[in-house]
């Protein structure tokens, strides 16, 4: 086997030694710095995105959770403003009912007082003319002079007997 | 029929004689500069756009360099990352080199045991003196694992020694007895395509098959030499 030559070693071993050097310098030097500097770079970089990603997830999230509180408080002012409008309402609502009943009630009072006088007077005036109708009808039938007190009394028998 | 073994003839190109030592250029020292060239040209050229986001050829740079990235830090550690482009070149010099040697007319260096019996050695070599300057001569406590009955320790440590100092012939042999044996394997079925004419398609499909598996070869040995690599360095830092 050519393997086995040992004319053949030194030359190799050699050139092993200035190939391989050679690379280990190319390697170390150029080719490898570059290489890790570009997965530094882009690792660095990704980490940035993440921590910046979070940063803004949490932003966001804080954002929306100021959304939710700044509806709640609104809706709750709206229904406890709602509320108070209403109470109101019905509050003036109720007011008015009271004054109309109040009003209503005078007005009956007071037609009820003047149905009251009138009924009166028409009852006194009835009597009256009933009063004189009957002193003078008997002044006709007997020809003299009625006494007026007893034509009263008489009246009086007779309104309670028919009422 | 052509010679199987002839394909592992070292051939003078150039001579260099430096007097007390032979230095020719050989199609050997060749196949070196052009696996040089080609892993300096994949791996600055993929990366001469350095963008964010990679493309196809940056992102093959950056797998390789993941790859073995990662195989330093779970064999080795955090500690290991001064080694790491040694162990990096180390890589991609014995893919270059196990790949180019399997194009039709080229040369494998790595079936040459003197080639990587050096490397075996280097990596041997430097790994032990690693050992004595991170632990001095504790490092000797290695040969005797912790726990070990002191009534076997006779029959260990001879043992343990050994096997450590088997550790670069194992390593040496393994690379170059797979390429030496798969380069002849396909040389000789090629030789049997030629010599059987029209029934030559049976080893033409057996030639294909074989060509699969030493692609993987290729990149498995490699592999293997550089995971052996990790281990040694990982018992250097931090023994057992």
């Amino acid at each position: 086997m050519p393997q086995f030559d040992p004319s053949v070693w030194a030359p190799q071993l050699i050139w092993l030694v200035i190939t391989f050097v050679a690379l280990y310098f190319l390697m170390s030097r150029v080719a490898l710095p570059r290489i890790t500097d570009i997965l530094e770079e882009r690792e660095y970089k990704i980490n940035d995105a993440i921590r910046k990603a979070t940063g803004l997830k949490r932003d966001a999230e804080d954002a929306a959770a100021s959304y939710q509180k700044l509806m709640a408080d609104a809706r709750a002012k709206a229904q406890a403003e709602v509320r108070a409008v209403r109470e109101r309402a019905d509050g003036e609502a109720a007011d008015r009912h009271a004054e109309l009943n109040a009003k209503l009630s005078e007005e009956v009072s007071r037609a009820e007082a003047g149905i009251a006088d009138a009924r009166n007077a028409a009852f006194d005036s009835v009597r009256e003319m009933a009063t004189e109708a009957a002193a003078t009808a008997t002044e006709r039938l007997i020809g003299e002079k009625v006494d007026a007190k007893s034509v009263d009394a008489a009246i009086e028998a007779a309104i309670k007997g028919a009422s | 029929m052509a010679n199987p073994l002839e394909q592992f003839e070292i051939k003078k190109m150039l001579d260099v004689d430096l007097g007390f030592v032979d230095a020719s250029f050989t199609n050997s020292a060749l196949f070196m500069v052009l696996s040089v060239a080609v892993v300096g040209v994949f791996l600055i050229g993929g990366m001469r756009q350095r963008s964010l986001v990679p493309g196809r050829w940056q992102s093959m740079v950056e797998i390789s360099y993941e790859f073995v990235a990662n195989m330093v830090r779970d064999n080795v550690g955090s500690d290991g990352r001064k080694y790491f482009p040694f162990i990096f070149s180390l890589f991609m010099f014995l893919l270059a080199g196990n790949m180019l040697g399997l194009l039709p007319y080229s040369f494998t260096f790595t079936s040459h045991i003197a080639v990587t019996f050096a490397m075996a050695l280097v990596v041997f070599i430097g790994t032990t003196v690693i050992a004595f300057a991170k632990h001095g001569v504790k490092f000797f406590g290695f040969f005797l694992p912790h726990g070990t009955p002191i009534f076997v320790a006779p029959l260990l440590v001879p043992i343990e020694i050994l096997s450590y100092f088997f550790r670069p012939i194992s390593l040496a042999l393994r690379l170059f007895a797979n390429m030496t044996a798969g380069h002849t394997l396909l040389k000789v079925f090629g030789g049997f395509v030629v010599a059987m004419g029209v029934a030559g398609v049976v080893p033409l499909v057996a030639v294909v098959a074989v060509t699969g598996i030493e692609l993987i070869i290729a990149f498995l040995q490699a592999f293997v030499f550089t995971i052996l690599t990790c281990i040694y360095l990982n018992d250097a830092l931090h023994m057992h």
